[in-house]
């Protein structure tokens, strides 16, 4: 900080004593450090991730391994728990760590692909709305009204019904489900960028509207889109559990956190960790990404918080 | 008005148009329904005497046609399961899920509006991060862990609740506290908001200026303005939540069209699937239609702009 107060003042030769203004990534950082949900969401997610990518060398066990010897055997912290399965194993005598362990895989992968794919269509569709405006900008808002009349859940139910829950299946109709909302935001925002005069001056130098979309108007919408885009990604994890729940997402035996919970239901009265840690993992998962994203929005554009 | 009236009207009719053709193609996206419908030991010629029994062996668009005339008598085809008509097994069941839907959004605003209201008025103290937490909390909950939890806790352990069924208001406990809770942090969130908007315009300093009594200016001055945006959304959220209840219908097996929904989604039974979602569609669309008026009519500024 000293070093480029310094460095500034020998560039500019401005008086040593006007006051430095800190530049706004500098002001971002600061924010960063400072913002106790960033931190607290941002590690559980990246524990989340190092999990995942690591789950074959760190989980104890297969999670495909059966041994019906040891049913159902009791996490640790019931009397007769011990700590070769400190979750306790499945009906199947599958580990429990090691499977909710690879539950994280079918997540996160999910969460963000079907994220990253509905921001890019979903963007798109309403840069160019925004941007051209008139008839273009008609049947924009005509796709995202026939998106928004249709129930997304049924509709996701149908589809997964017909083309089957593999997990690139998956991604593709939870994309399906979630452009709209980039559309909106970015649609009206590119509205409001397009007034400005570092756009007629692009326009003026003959800059192809492709580009102008891609270099002027793109990087001024990125921060909205990544906020989005968290807050999606934890929607699609829970839709992509709430699919595996009802029979009609992942199938087994892949282990998703959904689909943990619909086997243990029929035990949930006598063994209900059988459901309870799964379903704590999508929960803490989904709120870290809530709280990264939230922390996102108040560190990038705090003036969009609501 | 006339003029954005039929507009409105234009632009709703174009997309129930474009909704009916979605839903009607969605369960064919899968290719020989007949051939589905025959089971896997059919012979070819089997197979085509049900697509000619129900007409599959026609052109998509003659089919449609056909479904679309008939819908809008009001004829939506009979269940491929049950061979009852499609719009007799919906009518049945209706009335279980909007009881549903209307109870959860009124648990829903119970529980925002207030802890909004506190949550404005007090913005950055310890109520305002625990109404924070609150929406946190009830976005992040999957709601059929949120259901099962409950069951076990209030079904099972300490036996107060039913677990299964709508036969009386009991029933209808855990399910509603279950959606009401994943609906209200988008409420809460809008009424903060809108709260903390409108407490911060000049009418209100003009109105506290005066010497109103506090609540008198909170409720009869501010209240109103930011409850405005809370309309359009119960009406986004109501549409929703017709076609949105699949999952706690059949957790706890209320029998309404959720429920019904599932069941011909898991036995391929296209009439009802269809008929189900165009009319939850049809439902949003008068919904937002019926609150985009009321607000036009409220605000001159969405009618003229």
């Amino acid at each position: 900080m000293l070093d480029q107060v310094t460095q500034n003042n020998e560039d500019n030769q401005v008086d040593e004593f006007e006051i430095t203004v800190p530049s706004p990534p500098e002001l971002m950082k600061r924010r960063a450090k400072s913002h106790l949900g960033l931190i607290l969401g941002g590690s559980v997610v990246l524990l989340a991730l190092i999990i995942a990518i690591f789950s074959p060398f760190l989980a104890p066990f297969d999670p495909y391994d059966q041994d019906l010897t040891r049913r159902l055997i009791q996490p640790i912290w019931h009397p007769t728990g011990t700590w070769e399965h400190p979750f306790g194993t499945d009906a199947l005598g599958r580990d429990y760590l090691s499977r909710i362990m690879f539950g994280s895989q079918v997540s996160l992968m999910i969460g963000f692909f079907a994220a990253a794919i509905s921001a890019i269509v979903g963007s798109t569709i309403g840069m160019i709305g925004g941007y051209f405006g008139g008839r273009t900008d008609n049947v924009v808002m005509y796709l995202i009204n026939v998106k928004l009349a249709l129930p997304g859940l049924l509709v996701a139910l149908s589809l997964v019904s017909v083309f089957g829950g593999s997990i690139v299946a998956l991604i593709l109709i939870l994309s399906f489900l979630f452009w709209d909302r980039y559309a909106v935001v970015t649609r009206s925002l590119t509205q409001q960028i397009r007034v400005n005069d570092y756009i007629t001056a692009a326009q003026a130098l003959g800059a192809s509207r492709t580009r102008i979309i891609l270099g002027e108007v793109l990087p001024n919408l990125m921060n909205q889109i990544i906020v989005i885009a968290s807050l999606e990604m934890a929607v699609a994890i829970i839709i992509e559990a709430a699919l595996s729940f009802l029979g009609l997402g992942i199938q087994p035996p892949t282990p998703s956190w959904g689909l943990l919970v619909s086997e243990g239901r029929s035990f949930m009265f006598f063994k209900p960790y059988l459901i309870v840690l799964p379903g704590l993992a999508i929960f803490f998962l989904v709120i870290s990404i809530n709280m990264m994203g939230d922390g996102i929005r108040d560190i990038t554009a705090p003036e969009g918080r609501n | 008005m006339l003029r954005f009236l039929l507009h409105r009207l234009y632009i709703s009719i174009l997309v129930a148009v474009t909704v009916s053709i979605i839903s009607f193609s969605l369960l064919r996206l899968s290719g020989d329904l007949a051939a589905e419908l025959a089971g896997e030991d059919a012979t070819e010629k089997e197979i085509a005497l049900i697509a000619h029994q129900y007409g599959l062996d026609r052109a998509l668009y003659i089919q449609y046609f056909d479904w679309a005339g008939n819908a809008i008598t009001g004829d939506l085809g009979r269940s491929l399961f049950t061979n009852e008509p499609v719009s007799e097994m919906i009518l049945e069941r209706l009335g279980v899920t909007v009881k549903l839907a209307i109870y959860s959004i009124v648990l829903g605003l119970l529980m925002a509006i207030p802890i909004g209201v506190l949550a404005a008025i007090r913005p950055n103290t310890w109520v305002d991060r625990f109404a924070l937490g609150l929406a946190v909390f009830g976005q992040a909950i999957p709601n059929f862990f949120f259901a099962l939890l409950m069951i076990i806790l209030f079904g099972v352990q300490l036996r107060w609740l039913p677990i299964s069924g709508n036969a009386s208001f009991a029933h209808f406990i855990m399910p509603t506290l279950t959606l009401g809770t994943s609906v209200m942090p988008q409420f809460m969130r809008l009424t903060r908001t809108g709260m903390l908007d409108v407490l911060d315009s000049d009418f209100i300093r003009t109105a506290r200026a005066k010497g109103l009594h506090p609540m008198r200016v909170l409720f009869k001055h501010a209240l109103r303005n930011a409850i405005l945006p809370i309309v359009s959304l119960m009406a986004v959220v109501l549409g929703f939540l017709l076609g949105g209840t699949v999952i706690i219908e059949s957790i706890f097996a209320l029998n309404g069209v959720g429920f019904l929904a599932f069941e011909s989604i898991m036995r391929q039974d296209f009439p009802v699937v269809q008929s189900i979602v165009f009319l939850a569609s049809i439902a949003y669309i008068f919904l937002t239609l019926f609150s985009d008026l009321i607000n036009a009519q409220l605000d001159p500024r969405i009618r003229l702009g």
